[in-house]
């Protein structure tokens, strides 16, 4: 697992509100093509941590490291323009805009001289992406509240990878679809380790997180308990990771 | 799309019932107000340069509102610009008059902006106080009184007057929509206004500086009123602080029943301008059925009401 360098790395993070510490002395390296599942009990600081990795929040102390470089990430704007994307848990679209514009919102494609937005390149490389991750959607100019919500997610999944050049963190990605979509969305994750970029992924179910990761890091209450090789552990292993019982 | 879809689409009557509905009220007064001279050249132009400033406000509220904000304070606004320019115009020339009515309102508006995008207020009490504000502030510039604006040079460009030919208010409303609709449909700023409206937290997320953008489209309402304001005193030629005051319920209405949400995220200035047209037409229309005042204002709400409701109906989810 170690024969190529990590494109990120979490180096003695540790991250304090007040005098509350969320998360302490967290080390994680991540790889691309490499699935690493994040997964933890509630307020174990899943959150928090996605939050410094995508730059809304910064560590107290510790070190980023983006391709072995040292980074400081002053909001989110800084982590995206850097080539880490998130995929929200509420996925974050603007549900009465169709799908292309939702791919390109804030970072539209005009034309020259004149700054009129490119629709027609925009509508273009939306239909090319979704057939290319088989997000199975109507048409690029659909509205988003006129999907269902393995789609929606299939479309933030969608936007994330097309601007992602070095990671996408997806938080609970099917924590609100039926069985089908979960598959949908699941085969779509699947397809993006070929895009050679990391994808660090925090889910509630262990049944996915087997399914679908490489690795597997267990949090709890804002400490790492271990990384395992998801072909080398089991469920029993990392439940009791988890809640931190032996059986 | 193909050319089906495109036909379908535009004919999607949730989203153009002012379009329809402008045409039905046009055939009735067509046909009840044929002999009261309704379908004249002279009468339907009136329409258009009575509803002129109208029309320009709702530009700039179709931009507000898509942005999620409401500005309630147009109207008043209006009346300071409008006194602004005139009590400007009897001492200097006349573009620094304008320029100065122009800026009142880009002021007030900015205000507005400010107070809600850094001071985190909802526009609708921030522009309701403003709205009083300004109303107060109107009153007290001039003592009540009206100030004169006849200089031939500012009504002919700003009024009564024609360039080229044409009624130069036709002309504002003319380019008004124009630079409206493509700045709305056509730029990353009308994009990221209508984000901002439809998900804040999606556009903030997505790079999109909501607070800018909040500051901005209650600026742009502000300067839009102005100009409104200087239309006005144009075409009467004096300026008084009732100008704008009926104007708040119209250009509303306007405004909704063109098919802007009032929750944000969806809108249309083309829409806005039928819907002004609309509302002029039906003001004209119960003059010359002859309703009293009392009479002319009750029917006109209760049309509203019903317009509103219609284009409401089906956009609610």
């Amino acid at each position: 697992m170690n024969q190529q360098a990590p494109v990120l790395e979490l180096k003695k993070i540790r991250k304090t509100f007040g005098a509350v510490v969320a998360i302490q002395d967290f080390s994680l390296e991540l790889y691309a093509g490499k699935v690493t599942a994040l997964v933890g009990d509630n307020g174990a600081g899943k959150s928090t941590l996605v939050k410094i990795m995508s730059g809304v929040y910064s560590p107290t102390s510790g070190d980023i490291l983006l391709d072995q470089e040292p980074v400081k990430f002053k909001n989110s704007s800084t982590a995206r323009a850097k080539g880490i994307e998130v995929v929200y848990q509420d996925l974050a679209l603007c549900d009465q805009q169709p799908v292309y514009m939702n791919l390109f919102l804030g970072r539209e494609y005009t034309k020259s001289p004149i700054p009129v937005l490119d629709r027609k390149r925009m509508v273009k490389e939306t239909e090319a992406l979704v057939k290319e991750l088989d997000v199975r959607i109507p048409s690029a100019l659909s509205a988003i509240s006129d999907l269902s919500g393995g789609q929606r997610q299939g479309v933030a999944i969608a936007r994330a990878t097309h601007w992602a050049e070095k990671l996408i963190l997806l938080d609970e990605p099917t924590a609100a679809l039926g069985v089908a979509e979960t598959a949908r969305v699941e085969s779509i994750i699947q397809g993006l380790k070929a895009r050679n970029i990391a994808i660090f992924i925090i889910s509630h179910s262990l049944d996915q997180v087997f399914r679908l990761s490489d690795n597997i890091c267990v949090l709890r209450q804002g400490v790492q308990i271990g990384v395992r090789e998801t072909a080398k552990t089991d469920k029993n292993e990392i439940v009791s990771m988890i809640t931190g019982l032996s059986y | 799309m193909n050319s089906f879809q495109k036909v379908s689409q535009a004919l999607n009557l949730k989203n153009n019932i002012v379009y329809l509905g402008f045409l039905v009220i046009f055939g009735f007064f067509a046909i009840m107000l044929y002999d009261d001279g309704f379908l004249t050249s002279r009468n339907l132009s009136n329409i258009v340069l009575q509803t002129a400033p109208a029309t320009i406000m709702a530009i700039g509220l179709v931009f507000a509102l898509s942005a999620g904000e409401i500005d309630l304070s147009f109207g008043s606004i209006v009346a300071v610009s409008a006194l602004t320019t005139a009590v400007v115009m009897q001492e200097y020339p006349i573009f620094i008059a304008v320029a100065a009515g122009m800026l009142s309102g880009l002021a007030i508006g900015a205000l507005n902006g400010v107070l809600v995008a850094y001071l985190k207020l909802p526009s609708f009490l921030v522009t309701l106080a403003t709205m009083g504000l300004f109303a107060g502030v109107a009153r007290a510039m001039t003592n009540l009184r009206s100030i004169p604006a006849i200089d031939p040079n500012f009504t002919g460009f700003f009024g009564s007057g024609k360039l080229f030919g044409v009624p130069s208010l036709i002309i504002w409303t003319v380019v008004a929509v124009a630079v409206g609709h493509i700045v709305y449909r056509q730029s990353k700023f009308g994009a990221h206004v209508i984000a901002t409206g439809d998900n804040a937290r999606a556009a903030q997320v997505s790079g999109i500086h909501v607070n800018r953008i909040r500051l901005y489209v209650l600026s742009l309402s502000g300067a839009c009123a102005g100009l409104a304001g200087i239309l006005y005193t144009g075409r009467i030629q004096a300026a008084k602080y009732t100008l704008g005051e009926a104007d708040l319920m119209i250009v509303i209405a306007a405004v909704i029943v063109g098919g802007t949400a009032l929750n944000g995220g969806k809108g249309s200035i083309i829409g806005a301008l039928v819907g002004s047209l609309l509302m002029g037409m039906l003001n004209n229309g119960l003059i010359l059925m002859q309703y009293s005042v009392s009479q002319q204002m009750m029917v006109r709400g209760l049309i509203i009401l019903v317009a509103v409701a219609i284009s409401l109906r089906d956009v609610s989810r």
